[in-house]
């Protein structure tokens, strides 16, 4: 996470696009990309037997590629040559898939968990776009679709609730650190080097040992959840710690303070919002590393068990046979985690060019 | 110079402290009764005394943690409570040889792909070569290491056989050539993130190193353009690289435990998780104070070696 700030701050804005292409051109591309796109995801996601897997991944990939130029094309000929298309099309990613997991129990979707039910369908089905399952079964016949979308419920919510607490502790504790310095900022200092001094993994998994596995979504989003906080929190502290430290010495605070106001209002009123807006941009990075690390938890059989589905044990189904015959049912859960991994880190990176004063040139 | 590292040698003391107390309470923070945690609730009232014994509860806490660190400060871990049973030190011991391959493996791995990528794409900032590897290099960072492993898999040993699947092959027991066919992909799958972020700090470091009027000096010279990315401006530009690198080895030694888990490699990780699910907690301690432990050492030595490295901060003379 560290690494991943150290190297984002370091970069160059993206090149500015080409200008000049001319609005008619574009559309007419659009169409072009539309075409190949609609026609290759489709090709790519029907059930045909006799087309191995080898080519219906990249063509659904190249379909893929084609449909985003085609939206590209299309936003810059509307909205002008700097419309940042990866950006609201991450956002987009993240508005569908969290309706879809709130409204998950009222959308027409598959069964998900209780294999009783699926006695009557078929195991182990390809996708296909056009039929009951559109991105295919699992060995129990489970729908892979609706799996996908209830999983998705576990690790937003446990990525979430992780964040939240990461946030108000390490915020809390990052700024008394900063602002009052001395023996307290030592102590926090030493803690959370402590804490950082053990790769986050290593942690998790010993934290998880000593909770135990979960058995029920709300008891895996507490003990999980409190599980990434604990690695969570330090990040936020050194963040807090270092923002505080930087809006103490403005002539703001130094003239709020020589007016006579007290450390509390100076903590609540002066500091608090502007280290807030930095923290809440770089939460959204917070959440892509958690889920991960929900992920990892979830992949290594310390998470929630089978046959309630989270996208990290749905990605452990795909044994080396399963891998061999029926590579998708790893790839649909694995496919919904990198879409949603990348689509936090994308908004999270825009968010902190727009708030971080670091990145902000002012 | 040596009052810095004294200090922060000097630093190192509390956090090690504390990485133990964590490390050591970790048993007595297990909720219930431990024997029937490692043991299951059918084992014999011997077996649970054997256990309770050896993990030491009947005495109190402060002479069982002084007990444990002078043991622990003279390299003996205890012993697991699972059967096979043996030394902590030695199962590690065992597993260490795994890691550092490895990460060695991995850095080289990472530095192969990366530096090349990354000259190239400084040198031709903004063009179309740069802005497709600037998006692969943020899509690889979204990719979790497990995902990535199993993509490995399936396209270069599932359906290519290029590379044989999971597993290890010692190299005293089978011979490097074997060894290295079997450790490609883990460390491939370990390098890949490695290489994705060094490839977009050494693109930014380097194209700020192309506008230095040296650079310049040996464009007008005629000298040819690999020259002037690989001899004149790669030294100057990876300070932060190795800086970063460093830091890497530290987490490819103890951060592995996925990767060793989907190729079934038996290193620290794997030893660490297994005993996890197994509740062994000597050795679930003795795993995480050795990771830990390792980590701290590099990112110390790594810190050092920065002041020699970079001549900007020895001539300050911090």
């Amino acid at each position: 996470m560290s690494e991943l700030a150290l190297v984002e701050s370091l970069e160059t804005a993206p090149p500015e696009h080409r200008a000049g292409r001319s609005r008619r051109a574009g559309l007419l591309q659009a169409v072009g990309f539309l075409a190949v796109g609609v026609a290759a995801v489709a090709l790519g996601l029907t059930e045909m037997t006799h087309v191995a897997g080898l080519i219906k991944v990249p063509t659904v990939l190249v379909g893929l590629v084609a449909l985003y130029l085609a939206c590209d094309r299309v936003a810059k000929a509307v909205w002008g040559a700097s419309f940042d298309t990866g950006f609201w099309m991450s956002l987009s990613w993240l508005v569908l898939l969290i309706a879809a997991a709130i409204l998950a129990g009222v959308l027409p979707l598959g069964e998900y968990k209780n294999s009783a039910k699926t006695i009557g369908t078929p195991g182990n089905l390809r996708p296909d776009l056009f039929s009951r399952h559109p991105l295919g079964t699992n060995n129990f016949s489970l729908d892979l679709l609706s799996r996908a979308i209830y999983a998705s419920r576990v690790s937003l919510a446990t990525a979430l609730f992780a964040v939240v607490v990461s946030v108000v502790i390490g915020v809390t504790i990052g700024m008394v650190a900063g602002y009052y310095r001395g023996w307290v900022d030592t102590v926090v200092g030493v803690c959370t080097d402590t804490t950082l001094a053990i790769p986050a993994l290593v942690l998790l998994i010993a934290i998880a040992a000593i909770l135990g596995v979960p058995k029920t979504v709300p008891e895996a989003i507490v003990k999980e959840g409190g599980a990434l906080a604990i690695v969570g929190i330090p990040t936020v502290i050194r963040l807090a710690r270092a923002n505080t430290l930087a809006f103490a010495g403005r002539e703001f605070v130094v003239a709020s303070r020589a007016l006579g106001a007290r450390s509390r209002r100076i903590l609540f009123k002066q500091l608090l919002p502007n280290v807030m807006l930095p923290i809440i941009s770089y939460a959204f990075i917070i959440i892509a590393v958690l889920i991960v690390a929900e992920g990892s938890l979830a992949f290594l059989g310390l998470g929630l068990q089978q046959p309630q589905p989270t996208w990290g044990n749905m990605i452990a189904e795909g044994t080396l046979s399963v891998l061999r015959q029926y590579p998708h049912i790893p790839l649909v859960p694995g496919a919904f985690m990198f879409l949603t991994v990348f689509s936090f880190n994308r908004v999270g990176e825009r968010a902190r060019q727009r708030w971080d004063p670091r990145q902000s040139k002012m | 110079m040596r009052r810095t590292i004294l200090t922060k040698v000097l630093l190192l003391i509390p956090v090690l402290f504390l990485v133990s107390l964590g490390t050591f309470l970790m048993v007595d923070l297990v909720p219930g009764d431990i024997g029937v945690q490692v043991l299951g609730p059918n084992a014999s009232v011997d077996d649970y005394a054997r256990v309770n014994r050896q993990l030491g509860f009947n005495k109190p806490i402060l002479e069982r943690y002084g007990s444990w660190l002078s043991h622990t400060v003279r390299g003996d871990l205890g012993k697991n409570l699972v059967p096979p049973i043996e030394t902590v030190t030695t199962r590690l011991a065992r597993a260490f040889p795994v890691n550092l391959e490895l990460a060695v493996l991995a850095l080289a791995m990472a530095f192969a792909i990366s530096v090349p990528l990354a000259m190239w794409s400084a040198y031709r900032a903004g063009s179309r070569f740069d802005r497709f590897v600037s998006a692969a290099t943020f899509g690889t960072i979204s990719v979790p290491s497990f995902l990535a492993a199993l993509l490995l898999v399936l396209v270069l040993a599932v359906n290519w056989h290029i590379f044989p699947l999971g597993q290890w092959a010692r190299p005293t027991a089978k011979g490097w050539a074997t060894n290295l066919r079997f450790a490609f992909l883990p460390a491939l799958t370990l390098a890949l993130q490695e290489a994705a972020v060094f490839t977009r700090l050494l693109r930014s470091d380097m194209i700020a190193t192309l506008q230095e009027d040296y650079i310049l000096a040996a464009r007008a010279k005629g000298m040819p353009t690999w020259h002037i990315l690989a001899r004149e401006a790669l030294r100057p530009s990876s300070f932060s690289l190795i800086t970063l690198s460093g830091l890497s080895v530290g987490r490819l030694i103890g951060g592995t435990i996925i990767v060793e888990q989907v190729f079934s490699l038996p290193g620290m990780g794997s030893v660490v998780i297994n005993a996890a699910q197994k509740n062994d907690y000597p050795l679930v301690q003795g795993g995480v104070l050795v990771i830990a432990v390792v980590y701290i050492a590099v990112n110390l030595f790594v810190d050092l070696m920065y002041g020699y490295l970079d001549p900007r901060i020895r001539r300050v003379g911090v």
